[in-house]
């Protein structure tokens, strides 16, 4: 058996997020060799080639990897699988966009979004926004699975001394190509991996009154999130997203201000561990999967919040 | 330009799904069905590039019972042309449909096939990617934004960092995403006009692919409840806790 772990990265740092694909993979078992596919991403497979328990990293380096092109990502991933039994990549946008190319032209149905890995063939993945957990046993030959990677621990990203292999690539024509982008620029920790989120919904009334929760997330080292309805009524951009279409986030501490809690939003943070929410009504349905309710204004409480953990020692700046 | 736009009919986004007691699904029995709600955002921007003068034929298909016909419909009184219903009653994978639609392509030979991002059932988000590898289409998948010009589409992505554009010559595949627009409601003469259009019935064996599922349904249970934790009764006692009860703090 030998897997092979796609990892996410931004062609400078590996992201936590293969740390997390890795664990699935030794679920599944066998051999674990690292793709590190990118452009000059030369310390992302030096970063790949220190976490415990890898056989190899191999690296393939073309410009028109640079931002992970769908089409690149499968030229590339496609003839490597002959040796190995199985593909894992993160359910992040970046895997997410290539991993069922790379099913299809294997000829199988790929295991999207797995939340656990029971034996080489068995998985868990939710369906309806988590309102369900299905077990599926896969009968194809090879397996291409995406992991949702709040749900795994992280692999030690350490004590490894794995090989690092350079591939020779050949995209061949590529009908795609990358135009331009537009990253937020945030000193804060990404979304999916904060330890802290704080989120907004449409109680928050507009775009100009999240400011208020980034004071509170720049003294908590925490990230900013949204509901669905925040990001429609058009408050926050839609990488704040949290939800079935959104992010899913699992923080040790979730805040939900102004958020009814609909099913959808309650699919992309009812894994975190400890659920705060803030609403002044107090029949949302937010407060039945809240460890701690606060029925209150949320134009009050929020400075009283931040009074509160100035106290405890959360500085602002 | 024909746009080809694959529609799929799941439970209604409003209703709970609820597991059945036998673990062996979710009851869909007696219960409200509706179109994939990014399914009606393809709709609607396929009806919106031919409204621009982009496209001139929109194809809607669908791979259900007897009933995603009330779909086809629907995408038909939002302004749509014809419909395509392969008609089965059992469980269609993303691959099984991924490789049906590919199929439908070589008979229609569409310009672009747009398709939602994820259906609300299985949360699969993988049948326009499936089908782009299939086919070898370029693809522009979690659309915000579509731009046609010469020959190639501009896409502007939803990725987990913000806003990435890119370039994709046609033929290509489509996914969209929810800020792409919002889709309009079918007015009444609308939906009488769409009671005329010609929907072709259709079933898998007339394309002759395999669409036998791969995954083995093990069960299907509800997920871990949450309790209701405790209703606190100021900001002091919320963050009194949450240093010294949760120790998140």
């Amino acid at each position: 058996m030998a897997v092979l772990v796609v990892a996410e990265h931004d062609n400078e740092e590996l992201n936590e997020a293969t740390l997390k694909a890795v664990t699935a993979a030794q679920a599944i078992g066998g051999d674990i060799d690292i793709l590190c596919a990118g452009n000059d991403c030369g310390s992302v497979a030096e970063a790949a080639a220190k976490i415990e328990g890898v056989r190899k990293v191999r690296c393939a380096k073309d410009p028109a990897l640079e931002h992970f092109l769908a089409e690149a990502m499968e030229a590339v991933i496609v003839p490597l699988m002959d040796e190995y039994d199985a593909m894992v990549a993160p359910a992040t946008t970046v895997g997410k966009n290539f991993a069922p190319r790379v099913a299809a032209k294997l000829d199988v149905m790929q295991l999207s979004d797995v939340t656990a890995v029971e034996d080489a063939d068995t998985f868990v993945r939710p369906i309806y926004a988590g309102n369900a957990m299905m077990t599926v046993k896969s009968g194809d030959a090879k397996k291409v699975v995406t992991v949702r990677p709040t749900t795994f621990q992280a692999a030690n990203a350490q004590g490894g001394a794995a090989e690092v292999e350079e591939l020779s690539v050949d995209l061949g024509d590529l009908k795609s190509q990358f135009v331009g982008e537009e990253l937020s620029d945030s000193d804060r920790p990404e979304l999916a991996a904060a330890k802290i989120v704080i989120s907004g919904g449409r109680g928050m009334g507009n775009g100009e009154n999240f400011h208020m929760l980034d004071s509170i997330a720049d003294r908590l080292g925490a990230a900013v999130g949204a509901s669905r309805a925040a990001v429609d009524a058009g408050f926050v951009p839609n990488e704040y997203q949290v939800g079935q279409t959104g992010k899913v986030v699992a923080p040790d501490l979730y805040i939900a201000v102004g958020i009814s809690g609909a099913i959808q939003h309650l699919a992309g943070m009812k894994d975190s561990k400890t659920i705060v929410a803030i609403n002044k009504d107090e029949e949302a349905p937010i407060f039945q999967v809240a460890d701690y309710g606060l029925v209150a204004d949320l134009f009050d409480a929020l400075p009283k919040f931040e009074e509160e953990i100035d106290k405890l020692g959360y500085k602002a700046g | 330009m024909k746009i080809l736009v694959p529609v799929k009919r799941v439970l209604d986004y409003n209703v709970k799904a609820r597991v059945k007691p036998d673990q062996s699904g979710v009851d869909l029995s007696n219960v409200k069905m509706s179109m994939n709600p990014f399914d009606e955002i393809s709709v609607e921007e396929a009806v919106r590039l031919k409204e621009d003068g982009k496209a001139e034929e929109i194809v809607v298909v669908s791979i259900g019972p007897e009933k995603a016909q009330e779909t086809i419909r629907t995408a038909l009184a939002m302004g749509a042309d014809r419909g395509i219903l392969i008609k089965t009653d059992e469980t269609v994978e993303p691959l099984g449909v991924a490789k049906l639609l590919a199929k439908v392509v070589e008979e229609e030979s569409p310009d672009m096939v747009v398709l939602g991002k994820q259906a609300i059932d299985d949360d699969a988000n993988a049948t326009g990617q499936m089908l782009g590898a299939l086919l070898g289409w370029p693809q522009g998948t979690f659309a915000s934004k579509v731009e046609i010009a010469d020959g190639a589409a501009n896409v502007t992505r939803e990725v987990d960092g913000g806003l990435q554009t890119i370039k994709i010559n046609l033929p290509a595949i489509v996914t969209t995403d929810l800020r792409l627009n919002e889709p309009r409601y079918a007015s009444l003469p609308n939906i009488m006009k769409a009671k005329r259009k010609p929907i072709d019935m259709k079933v898998p064996d007339d394309y002759g692919v395999d669409i036998a599922p791969r995954l083995q349904v093990v069960k299907v249970t509800e997920p871990p409840k949450r309790e209701a934790g405790e209703i606190v009764e100021s900001v002091e006692e919320l963050v009194s806790k949450l240093k010294n009860e949760a120790g998140v703090l």
